[in-house]
């Protein structure tokens, strides 16, 4: 398997998603035959070839340092979950 | 037995830009929570960043000053990695194709001076303020600072000690200030610090583990962390235990490091190329447009005040620590050949006066011109130095010239003998005893009467001349 279970729960646990131990066999062997036909990719020639980030063609879209006005607190915060104080208000943490 | 220290230094400093680096909400520190924002910097679905160019220009600006090469092709990236001050639970940055790369400083160290590499420099956005409160159960998250344009440098471990370290980041924070690109604040936050460190035995060609270091927002605080940490790795070392590589924090409160995370826990960032930016193409029509505006750098400027101006190194430092300091500095030299005389005045003086008052010295009453003036009058003799302070006093106060401030007050020094003469006789009649105990070989005496005489004349006593006069009178 090219996506072995340890891998399927390193990558569900830092994209904050919790898998039962059906759904990890199941993404393990999906997820493996992605990445296995993906490898066809790796049989072409690349030597010289600059890595494509970007499908387009324009460069330097650029924006001027001049201010445009930000949005109304209260509808900064409409989405919070929770508040206070003007701020958005989580479960604590710190490191 | 001798150890080798090892050091890297990672800094972030905030740019002065006027707007964040992907919106055009505002950059500024202090204002009321979450009211700088927007859909783009609150990490909103659907929306698009657009790279401000001021911040490009900032980058090419430290690049060029810290001797790296630019780079023509660059693309932004993802970091990912979740935590409630990153709302779009990506940051932007650059992974492989920084601004800048293979740069150099030097700095001054124990008489002597030292390159220290420079890996990249590349742009990047803020994250927003996480604030605690120690009762509650809630973190409080302003997004005010999420988005705000940095620029990362990164050194090659090429220090070898704390003092190395400290000269490094004390330099690279005055060439951004210089530049006019980070106000250099390390309390505030706009100038932050990480280090890497590790110990080895004197000349071992293998490096040690290396422990990364946060949380240090003074110079003294970077000066303490490494000193603890270095002995924390010796140790280790001499009791046969590993360094983890970890990530540390220091608690400046108790004077230690201690563990953040492990390198289980270190984060898998998973960078990939942002698709919301195109490629931004940096070509040499740039770049020389930017290197027309770099200014002359601290140290190219302390070694020329030493050299040119002959005045000690220290007073080259001073004068150099802020780029309007030291404009002031020539500028009155504009107005007097006397580089160490006002060299004096500015170092102590002025330097009072501003931080006393918190005046920026671009706003200060006394200009260049009058400083230089009145310095002009010490040196032709018409006042004395201790007058010069009052004047001094008077100018910043009023805005009047040094010589219509001696005029009014009435200030001239006293320079002719026959008065000065005629006042020291009636002190020496009014104080027999001490007269005959100088007489008698007290001679320190000398100072009591030149005492007298200078309280007499109100300090207008030319001192040298109220010294021989004195001397003269009580010797004949």
């Amino acid at each position: 398997m090219k996506v072995d279970l340890r891998e399927v729960e390193h990558v569900s646990r830092l994209a904050r998603i919790y898998l039962t131990d059906t759904e990890k066999s199941k993404f393990s062997a999906e997820l493996s035959s992605i990445l296995e036909y993906m490898d066809l990719l790796s049989e072409v020639d690349t030597t010289d070839v600059t890595p494509t980030v970007h499908t387009l063609s324009i460069i330097n879209a650029l924006r001027h340092d001049a201010r445009k006005p930000s949005i109304p607190h209260d509808d900064a915060l409409q989405n919070a979950p929770s508040e206070s104080n003007g701020m958005f208000s989580v479960p604590k943490v710190i490191e | 037995m001798d150890y080798d220290v090892v050091i890297g230094l990672e800094v972030h400093i905030q740019l002065l830009t006027d707007t964040k680096i992907f919106c055009g909400c505002l950059t500024k520190f202090g204002d009321a929570p979450n009211t700088n924002v927007c859909p783009v910097c609150l990490g909103m679905p659907g929306v698009l960043p657009v790279l401000n160019e001021k911040v490009v220009d900032f980058g090419i600006k430290l690049g060029l000053a810290t001797n790296s090469t630019i780079s023509e092709r660059n693309i932004f990236a993802r970091k990912n990695y979740f935590y409630p001050d990153l709302p779009k639970g990506y940051q932007i940055t650059q992974y492989d194709y920084p601004l800048c790369k293979k740069g150099f400083l030097e700095i001054d160290v124990d008489g002597g001076s030292k390159r220290i590499g420079i890996t990249r420099i590349h742009m990047e956005e803020d994250a927003g303020k996480l604030i605690h409160d120690e009762k509650e159960d809630y973190s409080y998250v302003d997004f005010n600072r999420s988005g705000v344009p940095l620029l990362e440098i990164v050194s090659e471990p090429d220090m070898s000690s704390t003092k190395e370290a400290v000269a490094y980041l004390k330099e690279l924070r005055q060439i951004v200030m210089y530049l006019g690109i980070c106000d250099g604040n390390m309390e505030q936050g706009s100038f932050r610090c990480d280090a890497n460190i590790s110990v080895k035995p004197k000349g071992s060609s293998t490096y040690g583990i290396r422990t990364e270091l946060k949380n240090m927002n003074s110079f003294r605080n970077v000066q303490n962390a490494l000193e603890y940490e270095i002995s924390r790795h010796v140790e280790l070392i001499e009791q046969g235990k590993q360094v983890e590589q970890e990530t540390r924090l220091w608690d400046a409160g108790l004077g230690v490091t201690r563990t953040m995370r492990t390198k289980e826990e270190s984060h898998d960032y998973r960078y990939f190329p942002e698709p919301d930016l195109i490629p931004l193409i940096v070509d040499s029509v740039w770049i020389e447009r930017v290197k027309k505006t770099l200014p002359e750098l601290p140290r190219e400027k302390r070694h020329r005040f030493a050299k040119d101006y002959g005045i000690p190194m220290y007073d080259a430092e001073v004068l150099t620590q802020q780029r309007d300091v030291a404009d002031y500095f020539e500028a009155c030299l504009k107005f007097i050949d006397a580089p160490k005389d006002v060299s004096n005045w500015i170092m102590t003086e002025v330097l009072r006066v501003l931080k006393e008052e918190s005046i920026d010295i671009t706003k200060f009453n006394v200009t260049p011109e009058m400083l230089a003036n009145m310095i002009a009058l010490i040196k032709k003799g018409v006042i004395s130095g201790k007058i010069a302070k009052g004047v001094f006093e008077e100018m910043h106060r009023t805005g009047k010239a040094a010589y219509i401030i001696v005029e009014e007050k009435g200030l001239l020094q006293i320079t002719d003998e026959g008065v000065l003469r005629e006042k020291a006789k009636a002190i020496l009649d009014s104080h027999p005893k001490e007269v005959k105990s100088y007489k008698d070989g007290k001679v320190q005496l000398l100072g009591f009467f030149v005492g007298q005489l200078m309280k007499e004349t109100r300090g207008k006593a030319n001192p040298k001349l109220a010294n021989k006069v004195i001397k003269g009178l009580l010797e004949e």
